[in-house]
């Protein structure tokens, strides 16, 4: 292999991730009238760096950085396994297509505020996803949650406002409890550093209380029923390319640091706490798709949608096997960029007619063909209809839920496809009637229309390429040594 | 270049690629639409032909993708896939015809034909899919391809029915998805293999592959249009007639009884389900059918809808000749896949023609109508008689070895379902021939419209005639060397030989 | 009881309490003091834990404080700022009756 390709292994791609968005939100800042172009840069910047920092896990194995040349149990410590070089190509596609999506979907006079808030939630998101210690997962976190809160106040109506603060209240109130549990942990084995807490932890009161104080406040920030109610204001009243990236990527991040700190910390936790998760799940996948069916709004038709699909994830607690796993990471990868393509449908529709009442859509089919398309085909993945990547997430939990017996989960995954089905139908068919209310029609911005169809191909293609994607999971072995294969 | 993996994918391709380009053609590009369409069929039928001849020669044609782990797409060219194979290219190109001549002037016509592309690059796949995977992934696949078709003229009555379907076949495909997972956790593989797979697995209860049976079947069973699964068919009718004749009458239904067949003869093999003591229940659910269906269609006064219903009777023909425990029947099961397909279409075309033309959709508005279109009329003739079973047409052969077959399987009381049906079939053709050619006319047709000195649009009469006349082809021709009925042989061969 | 123990288990009582009345009262303000009690709560737990019998207090926990109190910050400023906004949107510092779900 050429010299050039290998030292391209070297450069510290994971820093320059967070670095570069850091820098992207500051010049954004300082230069509003260039927002714009500043911002779709340093999109695609973090794009190539999130390909080198892939080329240079499938090189070298599972890497770690020490900032500043502090290692751990001092510094902070950077980590990059499979799961988390995962989380950072979702983060990158998904995010490529909402900055692209912006471009369209703001004025100036938004946009100059959308920008920096939007990079400081990239920088966050990156920084969260290669943190090595439980702290600054808590810093990251908080910053997480600040600039979303932010970005759902942009909309500015008092919906959205009020929608923002009962977010940011909720945000806070999940911070602290996990930040409670990081203060137990540390006291009992004297690190916050995930490796070295790995080896001391052990099954004691006081880890108890952490595990439970940190796994609520988690619970809180990923919206899993019964605490998902901040999510669907929050996400129907925010500006589309905010749902977008509420949904899809937000509460992902605090998915992931539950799914870490199960998977290496807790590894004693009983089969009944993971029963529970099971059983919340279950409750938000079939509550949050009864919801849906209910709305007549599209934006909140997709926030319970939200709601649902976050509850398939913690079918996999109950489930404990690679196979089980892999498929809520199916899930967690195609529902974020099939939600983003929905929300970002939802915005054209809502941009061409003013409204997104679902019975009164007026033959959107016609008027806006690969919007409705797009719609159709996040549709199909959400269902976990073949071909996409919904479909594969579903075969692999059924599949895991009829190995290990418990095959009642499977019943409530047909159940949600069901439910799913019956509302993206709904949509669908209305997008071929005519509407009784005549409306002015905007022309929507092609960007908009394109980067809605291929975030809904992102979805249906991760159907089609289960075993590079599984490869680099694997590496450094996220999931080693929990449960058995298949 | 690998033409033994590239082959099949070909095949896909020749209708998915125009499909793609179709939908983004703007709606006066009429004569690209029509050249990519009719290009596409062609090239389609030529590469089936060449994978059939291929075949006969020993060729091996066979795609393996990775899916998932353990997992592969798998598309294979084996003699049950290339009997669908070949009915579904010929039978496209026909009807690419016919609904170009059809849809002339009506909106949205670059839609319909994506649409329609994308369905028959789905029924294509079913046919060529090799393990039961990959039969899932474009069964479902044929289920979103079709629905934009059904709900296309956007009327009430349209997207009620479009809705209906979509309850069905959702439902259907999530049980066959059940079916197919438990039956990987059980077998740890799903490629089909003559005789099946299932028979070496002992540790599994025969009580869970019975219910996977179940599951299995019912998924199936739903495009299929078993009993009591058949509930979308009749409504599906408001679809434009080229829908009605090819997916529902050949496509989508043919794709149910085609997986039906694979499951009993690739999965779990014949002998294995006899053992397991479902071929009988099965039978007779089909029975049921036969007999239900046929009842149904006598009092259907709507054109289209007594098809329908004989459409329901006549695909459970071939689930009957399967589960009959005999090779005599299983070819008359088999030979009717392709017979029941061209007689049929035939029948729709022409309900299609006396639509667009003159105004008809229903029996009671037919009196005289053969000495008005003569040729159409005399398509339907031809095609009605080989749906009752007149020799030397299509249909009688089937008949034939359904009933041979199962005297020779011990199963006499399928001959009393047999004799029945024909007569109740018999009861809901003639009158309409009758009608039809010695009947007056009312004094003028609900709608006409004047094609000179033509009766119809050639678009609209030739595909009719051609069907027809295969219709008797096969018939005559059956014992010529590849006659369906020569191909439905070879394929029993390979699973009833010891 | 060591004053370590005594700290820590007041922090965890003002955790406590800010947390009822998180949930009790409706008036935005009162609920950012709720958070902003919270937060004392785990700092002073965490400083109490950071205590040593020997030698100098443990530093990594006291920088976790600071770091804390910086975050806490910077949330109550935009907390106040957004709880204004609301008030002027809805002519009321509270949120809005959540839709019953």
């Amino acid at each position: 292999m050429p010299d050039v390709l290998l030292s391209i292994a070297d450069i510290p791609w994971g820093v320059m991730t967070i670095v570069l968005p850091l820098a992207g939100a500051m010049s954004s800042f300082l230069w509003p009238r260039r927002a714009l172009p500043l911002g779709l840069a340093t999109a695609l910047a973090i794009v190539i760096c999130v390909a080198g920092l892939g080329w240079q896990l499938v090189q070298q194995g599972a890497q770690r950085y020490a900032v500043g040349g502090w290692g751990a149990p001092l510094g902070i410590d950077l980590y990059a396994d499979g799961l988390s070089l995962l989380m950072l190509m979702m983060t990158a596609v998904v995010g490529l297509g909402i900055s692209i999506y912006s471009c369209g979907y703001f004025n100036l006079e938004r946009a100059r505020y959308f920008w920096p808030l939007w990079m400081f939630l990239w920088a966050a998101l990156n920084a969260l996803f290669l943190s090595a210690d439980i702290f600054n997962l808590y810093v990251t976190l908080e910053l997480l949650g600040l600039a979303a809160v932010a970005l759902v106040a942009l909309a500015g109506g008092a919906d959205a406002l009020t929608g923002a603060m009962r977010y940011l209240l909720v945000s806070l109130l999940g911070s602290l409890c996990y930040l409670l549990g990081v203060t137990l942990l540390y006291h009992s084995f004297g690190s916050v550093d995930i490796a070295i807490l790995a080896e001391r932890v052990e099954s004691s009161p006081t880890v108890w209380a952490a595990m439970g104080l940190m796994i609520t406040g988690l619970l809180l920030k990923t919206a899993l029923f019964p605490l998902h109610f901040w999510l669907p204001s929050a996400h129907a009243s925010a500006p589309a390319p905010v749902s977008a990236l509420l949904s899809a990527l937000v509460v992902k991040a605090s998915f992931y640091i539950l799914l870490r700190l199960w998977l290496e910390l807790f590894p004693f936790a009983s089969a009944a706490l993971a029963q529970l998760l099971g059983l919340l799940g279950a409750a938000a996948v079939l509550w949050g798709g009864l919801q849906a069916l209910r709305q007549t709004q599209l934006k909140m038709l997709i926030a319970y949608s939200t709601v649902a699909q976050l509850g398939y994830l913690f079918l996999a607690f109950p489930l404990a096997s690679i196979t089980g796993w892999t498929g809520a990471l199916y899930v967690l990868l195609s529902h974020a960029a099939a939600k983003t393509a929905m929300f970002m449908a939802a915005g054209n529709i809502l941009y061409f007619g003013g409204h997104d009442r679902i019975v009164d859509l007026d033959r959107v089919v016609q008027h806006l063909p690969l919007t409705i398309t797009a719609f159709a085909l996040a549709g199909i993945s959400i269902m976990g209809l073949p071909p996409s990547g919904g479909f594969i997430a579903k075969w692999l939990l059924l599949e895991a839920a009829i190995l290990s017996g418990q095959w009642w989960w499977g019943i409530v995954l047909i159940l949600g496809g069901l439910l799913s089905a019956a509302w993206v139908f709904k949509v669908v068919g209305y997008a071929f009637t005519r509407s009784e209310v005549p409306h002015e029609a905007r022309a929507v911005p092609a960007a908009m229309e394109w980067t809605a169809l291929l975030m809904a191909m992102v979805a249906i293609l991760l159907g089609l390429f289960v075993p590079w994607l599984l490869a680099l999971m694997e590496i450094g072995l996220p999931f080693g040594g929990v449960g058995s294969a298949g | 270049m690998n033409w033994g993996a590239a082959l099949p994918l070909f095949v896909l391709a020749s209708s998915l690629l125009p499909g793609l380009v179709i939908f983004f053609l703007p709606e006066e590009r009429v004569a690209i639409r029509s050249t990519l369409n009719l290009v596409g069929a062609a090239l389609k039928l030529v590469l089936a032909g060449v994978m059939v001849w291929g075949i006969f020669h020993g060729s091996h044609f066979e795609t393996r993708l990775p899916l998932l782990p353990g997992l592969d797409l798998l598309l294979r060219a084996d003699p049950l896939s290339m009997l669908f194979v070949g009915l579904s290219s010929i039978l496209w190109l026909v009807t690419t015809v016919y609904a170009i001549g059809y849809l002339e002037g009506s909106p949205n016509r670059s839609r319909f034909f994506g649409f329609f592309s994308l369905c028959v690059t789905a029924t294509v796949g079913v046919a060529l899919a090799g393990n039961l995977i990959t039969f899932l992934l474009f069964y479902e696949l044929l289920t979103l391809a079709t629905y934009p078709l059904i709900v296309h003229r956007g009327t009430e009555v349209a997207r009620r029915a479009g809705r209906t379907y979509l309850i069905y076949t959702v439902a259907g495909g999530t049980l066959l998805l059940i079916g197919t997972v438990w039956l990987y956790t059980l077998a740890g593989t799903l490629e089909f293999t003559p005789r099946g797979f299932l028979s070496t697995l002992d540790g599994a209860s025969s009580t869970a592959l019975v219910i996977i049976f179940v599951l299995l079947i019912a998924g199936l069973g739903v495009k299929a249009a078993l009993i009591p699964l058949h509930g979308w068919l009749p409504q599906a009718m408001v679809a434009p007639a080229p829908v009605s004749a090819l997916l529902h009458a050949v496509a989508v239904v043919k794709a149910g009884a085609f997986g039906i067949v694979r499951v009993i003869y690739d999965v779990y093999g014949i002998q294995f389900s006899a053992t397991l003591g479902v071929t009988l229940p099965l039978a007779i659910v089909a029975a049921v059918t036969i007999i239900y269906g046929s009842m149904r269609a006598l009092f259907q006064d709507d054109l289209k809808r007594r098809l329908a219903f004989s459409t329901v009777s006549q695909v459970a023909y071939i689930v009957l000749g399967i589960t009959i425990v005999g090779p005599i029947a299983a070819v008359g099961g088999l030979v009717h896949l392709v017979h029941q397909g061209v007689m049929k279409i035939t029948l729709f075309f022409c309900a299609g023609n006396l639509a667009e033309t003159l105004g008809i959709h229903k029996v009671s508005e037919m009196n005289g109508v053969g000495r008005r279109m003569p040729w159409t009329m005399a398509a339907f003739t031809i095609a009605a008689f080989g749906m009752i079973g007149v020799p030397p047409l299509a249909g009688f052969i089937s008949k034939w070895y359904l009933g041979l077959g199962a005297l020779d399987a011990g199963q006499g009381w399928v001959i009393f379902i047999l004799a029945g049906s024909s007569l109740l079939n018999a009861g809901y053709f003639l009158p309409i021939l009758y009608a039809a050619w010695f009947k007056t006319p009312a004094d003028a047709w609900p709608a006409e419209r004047s094609f000179g000195r033509r009766e119809t649009a050639w678009a609209l009469l030739a595909p009719p005639l051609v069907t027809a006349f295969l219709t008797l082809a096969v018939g005559l021709l059956a014992s010529a060397p590849f006659s369906p009925l020569q191909w439905a042989r070879f394929i029993t061969t390979l699973e009833y030989a010891e | 009881m060591s004053p370590a123990l005594l700290y820590a288990l007041v922090g965890v009582g003002l955790f406590t309490l800010g947390l009822y009345a998180l949930i009790v009262h409706a008036h935005l303000l009162r609920k950012i003091l709720a958070i902003n009690v919270m937060a004392s709560g785990v700092f002073l737990v965490l400083v109490a834990l950071a205590a040593r019998t020997q030698g100098t207090p443990d530093p990594v926990a006291h920088a976790m404080v600071i770091t804390g109190i910086v975050v806490a910050v910077s949330a109550t400023a935009l907390a106040l700022a957004l709880m204004l906004r609301v008030r002027a949107a809805t002519g009321r510092a509270e949120l809005a009756e959540e839709p019953l779900e």
